[in-house]
Parts: C-alpha cells; structure tokens; sequence
C-alpha cells in the first residue's frame, strides 16, 4: 500500500462527497425551510441525469448536456412542487413520505416509458477525458477532478447565495419563522418554489456529472438518495455547511472504509473471508459514523437546537 | 349464518375441484418471475423476449404465461412466488435473474412440487448438495462461464489478475470457477456491492496492484459504469471477463473501450447452426435490436419446456420430468445436454468484442472448454 494509493483514494472520496453534496444540498434546503420530506429527490436527479444523455445524443456537446439537465430538473422540480408538493406543507410527514414515494414511482415508470429499460449511454467529452498527472506522480481522471472543482465552486456559490444576497436572507428567514416573513410581505410561495426549483436543479446537475461515469439507468437516484439523506442528518438538518462537511465525511469514510477495511481484515483472515467481511462492515461503516455523530450531537454536526 | 356458510362452501368445493381438473387437462401455467425495472432490467427484459418469441413461434394453445417484474428484491420475488404457486397455481416457474433470488425462490418452488427452469442463475448450492429433481438449469452454473476465462487466461499467458465481483453468490461462485482453472497468482481479489455504480476505489487499487490483467463479473449496469470509468482511469491493463461483462446490450453503452476484449460465452450470435441462425434473424426482426446471451437463454428454456410438452403432461410429473432430462429440441447452442444434476454439459467459447458496422458485438474466437460440465454434480444426490 503506497501513499499514491492513499492519495488517490482521498480524492476519490472528495468526489463522491461534492457529488452527495450536489444531491445534499437541496434535500436539506427544502427539509429546512419547507419542513417536507421529498423523497422524489432521487427522481430529480435521474431527470438531469437522462435530459443530458438526451440532449447529449442530438447536440453531441457535453456543455449543452449540462445545461439542459439543469434547466429539466428545475422545470421538473417547479412543477412538482406546484403541482403536488404545495399542497403537503401542512400535512404531517407521513403524507408527504407516501406522495413523494409516489412521483419516485411516476417518475421511473414515465422515464420508463419514455427512454426504454435500457441503460443510456453518456459520454465524457474528448477534452476531459484520459487521466491527468497531478504533483506527487498521482494519475488521475481528469473527469473526476473535474466533477471536484464544479462541486466545490457550487458549494462556495451557494454559500454566497444564502449569506449574502436578498434571496439567501428570505430563505433563511424562511426557516427561522415562516408566518412572520409572509407577514412581512415576502410572496412565501414563490420563495418555495424557487428553492424547491435550486435544489432540484443542483440534484439534475449531480445526476448528469455523474451519468457521464456511470450508467443512465431508470432508478439510479433512490441509492444515492439514502447517503443523501444520512448526509443531511449527519451534518444537520436544514445547514447548507453542514450539507458540505456532512456529504465529505461520508464520501470519505465510505471510500477509504471500503478499501482498507478488507486489508485491514486480511492481517489476520484468509484473503476470501477477509474480502467479504471487510466489504460488509465497510458498507455499514456510514451508518455507524451517522449513529456515532448523532449519540454526541442529536441534531447533528451544525443543526439548530431542534 | 352458519349453514349459509356451509352451504356455499358445499357448493364452492366441486366447482373448485372441476377448475382444478380441468386446468391440469387443458392448459399448462407457467410463471415467470424476472427483474424489468432498476439496474438489471436489461437482463430480465432480454430473458422475456426470448421466452416469449419461442412461445409465440410455436403457436400452440393452452400454454399461458404470466410474467411479474421482481425489482430485484428478493422479499418481493419471494412474494410473486407464493401469490403464483398458490393463488395463480401456475405448473411451471422460470425467468429469475439473480443467484441471491434464485436462493430466495427455487428451493421453496421445487418443495412445493413446481417445476423451475431456470433460464439464467446457477448458484453452486442448487448444482449440488441441494439439487432437486423438479430444478432444471438451462443457462449454466454459474461457475462454468468463469472457469472458461480461467482456462483462458492460463492460454494467454497471464500470471497476474487482479479479479473482482459483486459480494453475492454469483459474485462468489464467479471468483471460485475462475480460480479453479487460473494457475497464475492473484495481484488482488475485491468483492464489490451489489448494483455498486462507482468503481474509482477498486481501480485505485488495481493500478496500485502490479497486475498484469483484470478479471471481473459485473453483470447489468455495474459493467457498464466499470468499463467506462476504467478506460477514462489511464490503466491500460487487458481485461478479461465472462459474457455477463460484455454482453450485448452493455457493449452498445461502453462504446470503443471494450473493442478487443476477449470474453466467455456458451452462446454467441455467430454460432452457425440453423436453429441460431432462425433465431437471431427472427429476434433482431421482432424486437429491433440484436439478442444477448439472456435472450438465447430465454428462447432455449422456452423450447426445452414446448418440446417436454409434446411428450408428456406436466400433471404426470415422472413422464414431464423425463422428457425435459432428454432435452429433445433444438438449442441455439448447437448439442445441448443435461448433466445428471440437471445442469447443462456443454460447449464453452472465447469471444472477442468487434464492431459490425455502428453496432459493437462479439464473435468466437477458439473453444475454451469442451462439452464442459459442472464442478458440483458428484455432490447432488437426486
């Protein structure tokens, strides 16, 4: 094991953090200022992801790609919450986990439909494909970085938004008290909207970075939905730095746990035994370090005193 | 109340009786149970249509068949199963995809007296001590496809894999078969999760590894995501891999990467018999799109039951039994076989992936192992 492999591995974890991050940060926005659980967010981000496969196939540019998964997952999310979710906000959880659990299903089955059961393909473009070397001889994907940067500008964009501009004060006075910031003539429901639109459209972005890497398939959103959701408990409900710091614990701890625990394993296993054990524990690993987080600070890493 | 009650179940009961008797004469039921959403879709969509084409090619009446979509969740598969054993009384079960499903199913079904036929899974336990007279397998058992690569890669000279697969029991049985034949050493040896989408960890490793190759089982989606990231990673090692990993609808996804690869299959589409050759022209005719190893999967398990059919009703359990042991049809495979544990006895291929045209598909290259049978069977006391 050479620290090239550490290295390499630091980064991989950093890429899948800003990617939990991406899906994280709208998840713990709408939770925070609207009180709702959307577990359609999954399907937002299989909207981006197949708008850019989509788009990618007719156009051929991966820029345009982007784009258009933006501008599809926040359609896609305005109209959801226009259409169905507006009418949840009073309603208790319950309600809002069965509808939401019912657009994951319209969703899948109307993509189903339209794009087929087959996976679709999207390409990462000539120019960032291949590996780069970076300092201290490390090769890597030049594609990953990529995905590293765009998430870590989004975070210091997003930061911005909400600590510095007019929306980011009514969005976070949205989640300190909703009647008194209507009271004070803020249109409430428009606000919703267009948070609701944002964080679905950081959600398609996320899906179609990632569609590039992987495979554009109908249900690809509900797995990373659930590291979203122990991101956003980790790091507290509602914190938009504890989405980030949340979504980079997880992506570390699930990498590195993933590949050194069976080594770690192998010291004192056979090599069979110790790959499956290491893999069982590393893919429980998470949820560990989210019962630890949460035994010390029962409303995570930078939550309000809830 | 109460003699109400009985009296209309005096009167259910022979009608009921009547249906049943009728049923067993005239008509054959047969469930399949596959996975048509999620990640694996492609497989079981491609199992169906090749099911459904024989079904369809042959015409006749009374065999009706009803398909259930199992998301590839075992609970769920677990639950059609009953609902069709039981309520639906189907004779005949097929389509699973998955070995952790088919462990969730098969031995329930067989145990219930059902015939299964499985046209994809061949987890180890159910070749061998756990066999059962009414499971048929007419994919393979899931080792075979391995121990061909396994045999291949002794041929190509490679003395160092690095080998991976999903941490299920195909993904066990995957690893096993391969290095039961691979005399080399292992650089390296990773179970992944299953439905896993992100393999940068596992390719950190191999490039960290010193191998001299790659050899991995990843089935469905999570091949496609592996290959795409591998040959963005800048390890330029060859890969080597079953059918599974290369298969007809994942090649259309991965594109260039996967030109060259050499992979094991114990079909392919340029196998040149006259059953095949019906078979791709009226598949690709039907559908629209070439047919993968799934599909002759399918479109095999389909006729095995037709022809079984024609000698005996499935009522008569004995008589049908052995009338599928004989396998007495015409496989896409060319010479096909039951071993005595029920599992296949045949031909293994080396493929390479070419591109015909725009399309990517494979063609033989050498046989890697002849009329080849399963490691377990000596284990199955039937």
């Amino acid at each position: 094991m050479t620290y090239i492999l550490v290295l390499e591995q630091i980064l991989n974890g950093l890429q899948l953090g800003v990617m939990l991050f991406l899906m994280a940060a709208g998840l713990t926005l709408v939770f925070g200022v609207m009180g709702l659980i959307n577990l359609a967010h999954g399907s937002l981000y299989m909207v981006g992801a197949f708008a850019a496969a989509a788009v990618a196939g007719w156009t051929g540019s991966f820029l345009l790609a982007l784009i258009a998964s933006l501008a599809a997952a926040a359609a896609a999310g305005a109209l959801m919450e226009l259409v169905v979710i507006r009418r949840l906000y009073r309603r208790d959880h319950l309600d809002q986990v069965l509808a939401t659990f019912a657009l994951i299903l319209i969703f899948s089955e109307g993509t189903r439909w339209l794009f087929g059961s087959f996976p679709l393909f999207l390409d990462v473009p000539a120019y960032l494909s291949g590996p780069v070397s970076l300092p201290g001889g490390i090769e890597y994907p030049l594609y990953r970085l990529t995905i590293i940067l765009i998430g870590l500008a989004i975070a210091a964009g997003l930061f911005l938004l909400i600590a510095k501009t007019r929306i980011g004060i009514q969005i976070r006075a949205g989640e300190a008290d909703r009647e008194m910031i209507a009271a004070l003539g803020v249109d409430i429901s428009k606000l919703y909207t267009l948070v609701f639109a944002l964080g679905a459209a950081l959600a398609g972005l996320a899906g179609a970075l990632v569609g590039a890497i992987q495979s554009v398939q109908v249900g690809m959103g509900e797995p990373v939905l659930i590291l979203a959701f122990v991101v956003i408990v980790i790091g507290g409900i509602g914190s938009i730095k504890g989405a980030l710091a949340g979504a980079l614990l997880v992506g570390l701890t699930d990498t590195l746990g993933g590949v050194f625990l069976p080594q770690l394993f192998a010291l004192f296993m056979e090599p069979a035994s110790a790959a499956s054990a290491g893999a069982s524990l590393a893919s429980m690993l998470i949820y560990i370090l989210m019962a630890a987080i949460l035994l010390v600070r029962p409303s995570g890493l930078y939550g309000g005193s809830a | 109340m109460k003699s109400i009650r009985k009296l209309a179940m005096a009167a259910a009961i022979p009608a009921l009786a009547a249906a049943g008797a009728t049923g067993a004469l005239a008509d054959t039921k047969i469930g399949m149970i596959t996975t048509l959403s999620g990640g694996g879709a492609g497989l079981g969509v491609d199992v169906r249509d090749g099911f459904m084409l024989a079904i369809e090619q042959d015409g006749r009446e009374g065999v009706e068949v009803v398909i259930e979509d199992d998301q590839r969740k075992p609970d769920i598969a677990v639950q059609i199963a009953d609902r069709m054993i039981q309520s639906e009384k189907v004779d005949i079960m097929t389509g699973i995809i998955w070995s952790n499903l088919a462990m969730a199913v098969i031995p329930a079904a067989t145990a219930q007296g059902v015939f299964y036929l499985s046209p994809n899974a061949g987890p180890s336990a159910l070749a061998g001590k756990r066999c059962h007279e009414n499971y048929f397998n007419v994919a393979w058992q899931n080792d075979n496809l391995h121990e061909a690569a396994g045999a291949y890669a002794n041929d190509a000279g490679l003395k160092n894999s690095f080998i991976l697969a999903p941490n299920y029991p195909a993904g066990q049985d995957a690893l096993t078969g391969y290095k039961r034949m691979y005399k080399g050493e292992l650089a390296g040896e990773i179970y992944t999760k299953l439905g896993q989408t992100d393999y940068a960890a596992e390719i950190a490793q191999i490039r960290a590894s010193g191998a001299d190759s790659v050899y991995f089982f990843l089935p469905g989606g999570m091949g496609i995501s592996f290959l795409k990231q591998y040959a963005g990673s800048g390890v330029d090692l060859p890969v080597v891999g079953p059918a599974f990993s290369f298969d007809q609808g994942i090649l259309q996804a991965v594109g260039d990467a996967a030109l060259g690869v050499k992979n094991t299959s114990q079909w392919s589409k340029d196998l040149d018999n006259e059953a095949n050759v019906e078979f791709v022209a009226a598949f690709q005719e039907k559908y629209g799109r070439l047919p993968s190893l799934y599909a002759s999967q399918g479109f095999d398990t389909a006729n095995l039951i037709l022809s079984a059919l024609d000698k005996a009703e499935v009522s008569d359990q004995d008589a049908f039994r052995a009338a599928l042991k004989e396998a007495d049809f015409a496989s896409v495979r060319g010479d096909f076989k039951f071993g005595d544990n029920h599992h296949p006895v045949q031909n293994i291929y080396v493929r390479e992936v070419i591109k015909e045209g725009d399309v990517y598909t494979n063609k033989i290259v050498a046989t890697g192992l002849e009329n080849h049978a399963d490691a377990y069977a000596a284990e199955c006391k039937m």
